[in-house]
């Protein structure tokens, strides 16, 4: 019994097993740990990288975090084909099975409570985007013959992008309303940059929505036939995710779900 | 035992999730526990917000509203200080491009 635990989840017990060759973080097949009639999903990692000191400065490493947020998210989807997990943050790590099982019972009520309000539920995530001129950007503009001909060019990008972003709003909005509508819950994320998702355009609308299983494939189409509805707006569908989103517990006062309403007692 | 409907595959297991979709999720969502294993979980709040200001252009952020760092006290001078250089460069090239014109005014 040598090395660290990391959580990846916790579910309850579930018959189909994991594919075989599904490898976690570390390259170590995810295990389950029973307890009280609940499943945490664990994976052995070496204390030479996931101890305090080494963990930290992981952290700090792009292509380190990449790997291991990728490892993680692959665990998480395969769980989420066979059973509905509760994903925990990345790098939740103790020193041994036992310190897993005396969080399991710690948590127990709350874990409860969470699964049963996720069960049977996916979360979808949609991002609308500007489609931006951006070549528009990058070839300088006419040159000005004037000071009054570069202020009233100047003045005429300023009223196109007013309009671009007036229109992006009003979309937006009005698929948020309408996907919010059909679904369970929703969240409202931080647009994503284009450097990091590797995107064209500006993200306006980065939302997730928390919709059962049987209720999904309405849902695609409903997002399906937005794409294309107005020129210019890219709506992009990703998922089904686990409900990384909505597993804060309200009742727990935990800072995920925003709506601190009693503190746990433990 | 669970034993969920499957969801229709075309749209199964994360399928056009890019980078930032699965750091968002994996670094900012999910249900918080403190391990054995301290990490404080500042640092990854911290981490993640330098990696959006690492990669954004502060400029396009603030164009579109984004300025949820502006609170945080150890960015906003940073943020604030973009904002100032990025400023003080379309006044020099708005001068560069006015003082020419004048002076063509002047000589007619």
């Amino acid at each position: 019994m040598t090395g660290l635990r990391y959580v990846y989840a916790v579910c309850r017990p579930f018959g189909t097993p994991l594919q075989a060759q599904l490898t976690g973080v570390a390259g170590d097949p995810p295990r389950l740990l029973h307890h009280h009639g609940l499943v945490a999903v664990v994976s052995h990692v070496p204390e030479r990288d996931f101890a305090e000191g080494p963990l930290h400065r992981h952290l700090e490493d792009l292509d380190w975090l990449t790997a291991t947020a990728r490892a993680h998210q692959g665990v998480i989807d395969a769980l989420t084909v066979v059973t509905t997990p509760l994903p925990l943050r990345m790098a939740t790590v103790f020193r041994d099975d036992s310190g897993v099982r005396v969080m399991m019972e710690e948590r127990e009520e709350a874990f409860r409570r969470t699964l049963d309000r996720l069960q049977g539920r996916v979360e979808w995530g949609v991002k609308v985007y500007a489609e931006t001129e951006s070549k528009d950007k990058e070839t300088p503009a006419e040159k000005p013959a004037s000071g009054r001909d570069y202020l009233r060019q100047r003045r005429m990008k300023v009223r196109s992008n007013e309009d671009l972003w007036q229109q992006a709003e009003t979309f937006a909005n009005r698929l948020h309303e309408t996907l919010s509508t059909y679904a369970e819950d929703s969240r409202l994320h931080a647009p994503q940059n284009a450097a990091l998702s590797g995107a064209s355009g500006q993200n306006v609308l980065n939302a997730a929505y928390l919709v059962s299983r049987t209720e999904s494939e309405e849902f695609v189409e409903l997002v399906d036939r937005t794409k294309g509805e107005v020129p210019g707006m890219r709506v992009e569908l990703t998922g089904p995710w686990a409900a990384y989103s909505f597993s804060g517990d309200p009742a727990s006062g935990d800072p995920v779900s925003g709506d601190p309403t009693q503190k746990e007692d433990r | 035992m669970t034993t969920p409907s499957r969801v229709p595959e075309p749209w199964g297991q994360g399928s056009g999730a890019n980078l930032a979709d699965i750091l968002e999720r994996v670094l900012d969502k999910g249900i918080v526990i403190a391990g054995d294993i301290r990490i404080n979980l500042l640092d990854i709040e911290l981490l993640t917000i330098k990696l959006r200001l690492i990669v954004a252009s502060v400029d396009k952020a603030k164009e579109m509203g984004i300025d949820w760092w502006e609170d945080d006290p150890a960015l906003s001078s940073r943020a604030r200080h973009k904002e100032l250089a990025r400023e003080n460069a379309e006044l020099r090239e708005r001068l560069a491009q006015l003082e020419p014109a004048r002076a063509e005014e002047e000589a007619q």
